[in-house]
């Protein structure tokens, strides 16, 4: 009971912190408005998706929502350093409460940060029309946590690790681009003409199946997964699990 | 009864150097124990090792009767801590600061919103509860420290350097509430610090800390008795000449002309004075005033350590307690 209190305090003051901050709010949302609308409708007339009944904007629209939870929930993790540096981890450090559940309560709130921003491009997604069926984001959203907890468990461990905001911001870009880039996020990586190293390297990015399985649960008939939806979520709560065990012992390492 | 605190042969290095060596002390139930020493003493290593932050290298400590390496989820419940950085959520208010310990302490539901008002007035932030932290004055946020420190009813609370870099009003209103502390909650007091009168006016027992080991320890008083060296000051025109007078009285352990006055270094002062006064008279020599001084805490510090203790500003941070701040994550 005491571990599950602890959970939830630490839960609400993420939450609390990240609602009071307004600029974050705002900015967080300016990014995947410009991805949809510029990127979206300027590559659509370049790049011809070879799948009948889908334009760019469509394909790459799960593609973004995951860009956006990638992109939000590795940078929380900046957070954890912040903490650090203004002190108030030595408070959560030495309560009595597991080191499990100082990383799970840091993990559940970051996720409630990047889900608010992941929905608000769910819902750009139905203003612009993008989407013609809002309604499917209630099968979304599970796909979507999913997603998060993995890569807020990536971002919580890089921050564990780092000692400043600089070192934490290079090595996080280096991380989040290559994750994003050979996902299939915003290209095809199967098919005609796709190189088959990058097929290799795409199949060994765990951020590939959390895409794909985005993708087939938006797009629904009209796209073909790569895997079985089954199987990659179960890719996708692998990864969970062990980005989830990694983190605990990085946060609970006592020197 | 058992101890609060006891520790045995404690000892913590930082890549060979030793920042606590085979420490011995122990603290009875209910006193303020002043640990004191200048900044990279050890005296923060220390309490990170009492507070179970910090794995001790060999050694054993125990606190409230739990071992601090093998029981430390139960050292954790039964202590407080105000650290000597802030380590408050300046985007939450003061309150919400408390209810966050309160629930990762595990304070039942029920009592948290008495215990929380409790404190909050034992600190005087009623009023200011509902303010964001970061409006607060760094007086302010340390008051709310001492409160949150208090809200799980510990037993030992321990105050690193608890009015560093703080105004000397603050200070005497910070100290004011730690001495009403000790009669409102029955708890253990466990205090650095590098200041002497901070030491001298809140503590029972002091232990002076120096590299690493416990140089001294005893009451404030006691310490100060142990010197035997108190300072009477005498103003004539003709200090030499009472210099000569006086030299070989028994007592007198050394004597010092500083231009128109004749600084005694002297065992037992207060019998001493009248006789120079006297031996002053009969030689014909005019005195101006005479002041007699007991040793203070400062003494104490110079003599055991052979050097003045170094106070130095709360922003810069030296020897062993700045590692070592810097490696807790």
């Amino acid at each position: 009971m005491t571990e599950i209190r602890g959970i939830y305090t630490l839960w609400l003051r993420e939450v609390k912190r990240y609602v009071r901050d307004r600029a974050r709010i705002v900015s967080s949302f300016v990014q995947p408005l410009l991805w949809l609308v510029i990127f979206g409708s300027a590559l659509s007339a370049l790049v011809r998706i070879s799948i009948p009944g889908l334009t760019y904007q469509q394909y790459i629209f799960p593609g973004i929502i995951g860009q956006t939870l990638l992109f939000t929930s590795m940078f929380i993790g900046i957070s954890v350093i912040w903490d650090r540096e203004f002190g108030f981890l030595k408070e959560i450090m030495v309560a009595p409460i597991s080191r499990f559940s100082v990383f799970a309560g840091k993990l559940l709130g970051a996720s409630t940060d990047a889900m608010i921003q992941g929905i608000f491009v769910f819902v750009l997604g139905a203003l612009l029309g993008i989407t013609s069926n809002p309604l499917i984001l209630g099968e979304a959203l599970p796909v979507m946590i999913l997603i998060t907890f993995g890569l807020v468990s990536i971002g919580l461990t890089v921050a564990s690790f780092m000692q400043s905001l600089e070192s934490f911001g290079l090595i996080v870009n280096f991380i989040n681009m290559p994750m994003f880039f050979l996902s299939g996020a915003i290209f095809l990586i199967r098919g005609p003409g796709v190189p088959s190293w990058l097929q290799i390297v795409a199949s060994l990015n765990p951020f590939t199946y959390a895409v794909d399985a985005l993708r087939t649960v938006i797009l629904g008939g009209s796209w073909q997964p790569l895997y079985p939806l089954y199987a990659e979520l179960l890719v996708v709560t692998c990864f969970d699990l062990a980005m989830i065990a990694i983190g605990t012992w990085a946060f609970g390492r006592r020197k | 009864m058992e101890n609060a605190i006891e520790t045995s042969e404690l000892t913590r290095r930082f890549n060979g150097l030793v920042a606590v060596d085979k420490l011995n002390i122990s603290v009875e139930r209910g006193e303020v124990f002043g640990l004191l020493g200048p900044n990279g003493a050890g005296k923060t290593t220390t309490i990170s090792m009492l507070c179970a932050i910090l794995k001790p290298t060999s050694g054993t400590a125990k606190v409230n009767g739990f071992d601090v390496v093998k029981q430390d989820m139960q050292v954790r419940k039964s202590i407080g801590i105000v650290f000597q950085d802030p380590s408050i959520d300046d985007r939450l208010t003061g309150r919400e600061n408390l209810y966050m310990h309160a629930n990762l302490y595990g304070v039942p539901p029920g009592e948290q919103k008495s215990r929380i008002d409790g404190v909050l007035k034992l600190v005087e932030l009623e009023d200011r509860a509902d303010d964001l932290m970061r409006t607060y004055s760094g007086g302010m946020r340390r008051r709310l420290e001492i409160a949150r420190g208090l809200i799980h009813s510990p037993k030992v609370l321990f105050l690193d350097e608890p009015t560093i870099g703080l105004d000397p009003q603050t200070r005497e209103h910070i100290w004011s509430h730690i001495e009403g502390l000790r009669k409102a909650h029955d708890v253990t007091i466990v205090l650095t610090t590098h200041y002497m009168d901070e030491a001298d006016r809140l503590s029972d027992r002091i232990a002076i800390m120096d590299y690493g080991k416990i140089v001294a320890s005893d009451t404030p008083a006691a310490l100060k008795e142990t010197l035997e060296g108190d300072v009477i000051t005498v103003n004539t025109k003709e200090a030499l000449k009472l210099s000569s007078v006086v030299a070989g009285t028994e007592g007198i352990l050394r004597t010092n002309v500083v231009g128109n006055a004749l600084e005694l270094t002297v065992r037992g002062g207060k019998a001493l004075l009248p006789r120079i006064v006297e031996a002053a008279a009969k030689s014909g020599i005019f005195i101006e005033s005479v002041s007699l001084r007991e040793p203070n805490l400062g003494d104490v510090f110079l003599h055991y350590t052979g050097r003045a203790i170094r106070v130095e500003g709360g922003e810069e941070l030296h020897g062993m307690a700045a590692i070592q701040r810097r490696s807790i994550k």
